[in-house]
């Protein structure tokens, strides 16, 4: 592997977004970075009992991997577009293709790949240890509210 | 609906059966604001919105349940959730109610709303599916 090089894009830095976040839901899952390119964004969710669906299973509910993946989603647009500008969550599905195994980490990437003036859209992926058996996939739109 | 019980992930969000709506089945799900519900600056987090959405759907589906010893979610499976996002959540409380659009032999389908101040001013909306599977059995 090469040495770590610096952030590929501009202003907006990923790592440092939630590296300095201090309350909020991403602070509350306790969403972790992992890596970034010029127009994605991969990101890791710890297993939490307090997050599961049912006790006696100890599936992860669905609900975290959305913020986990609409997260990740928002930061590869931010990426993308170099600057952490205004922008909202238009519409965002998810397909559960499996349950994530219990206790264990669930990883997520997710990428913008198109940019509009007005509208970004995004696909992502989540899987909880080999990114080749996901266990969701992502996509959604988000909205860019800058003036004008 | 005295068989609905909330999820864990239900408590880590705040969110608490709220009452039922003109006698409907389905509960009303509230959300107080919370600092852990926080996304960008003044605003709630969407995944927080659209756990809200998720958590209300798997209720209306438990108050459907006849028999009190089931549990939807032992048996219903989330297959896909489309969310839509309306209007900015801001930070103060928010509300949620399923309706159960058809349950057949096979897959359900939920439509969600979530509101703040004015519930004819959604914030948000969900449509989620959901695959049912064989009732386990009961003896041993």
């Amino acid at each position: 592997m090469s040495p770590p090089e610096p952030a590929p894009t501009g202003a907006f830095d990923p790592a440092a977004m939630l590296a300095q976040a201090r309350r909020g839901h991403i602070v509350a899952l306790g969403l972790r970075y992992v890596a970034h390119g010029e127009d994605w964004c991969e990101g890791a969710l710890d297993y939490d009992r307090r997050l599961v669906s049912d006790p006696v299973s100890g599936i992860l509910a669905s609900g975290p991997i959305v913020s986990l993946m609409d997260t990740l989603a928002a930061m590869s647009v931010w990426i993308r577009r170099g600057v952490r500008g205004p922008q909202a969550t238009l519409d965002l599905r998810v397909d559960y293709l499996r349950p994530a195994k219990p206790g264990a980490t669930v990883f997520g990437r997710a990428e913008c790949y198109r940019l509009t003036r007005r509208i970004a859209f995004v696909r992502g992926v989540a899987h909880d240890g080999d990114a080749n058996d996901p266990v969701a996939h992502v996509a959604g739109t988000f909205m860019l509210t800058d003036q004008g | 609906m005295s068989n609905v019980r909330l999820l864990p992930y239900a408590d880590f969000l705040g969110v608490r059966i709220d009452g039922v709506v003109d006698g409907k089945g389905a509960p009303l799900l509230a959300m107080p604001f919370s600092e852990g519900l926080i996304g960008g600056p003044g605003r709630l987090h969407g995944g927080a919105i659209a756990g809200l959405l998720e958590i209300a759907a798997i209720a209306a589906i438990d108050a459907t349940l006849e028999d009190e010893g089931q549990n939807a979610r032992s048996i219903f499976k989330p297959i896909n959730v489309t969310v839509d996002f309306m209007r900015p959540g801001l930070l103060v409380d928010s509300y949620a109610r399923g309706e159960v659009i058809r349950i057949g032999n096979r897959i359900a389908n939920v439509a969600v709303e979530a509101w703040q101040d004015d519930p004819e001013r959604p914030i948000a909306a969900a449509r989620m599916n959901l695959a049912i599977s064989a009732p386990a059995a009961n003896e041993g």
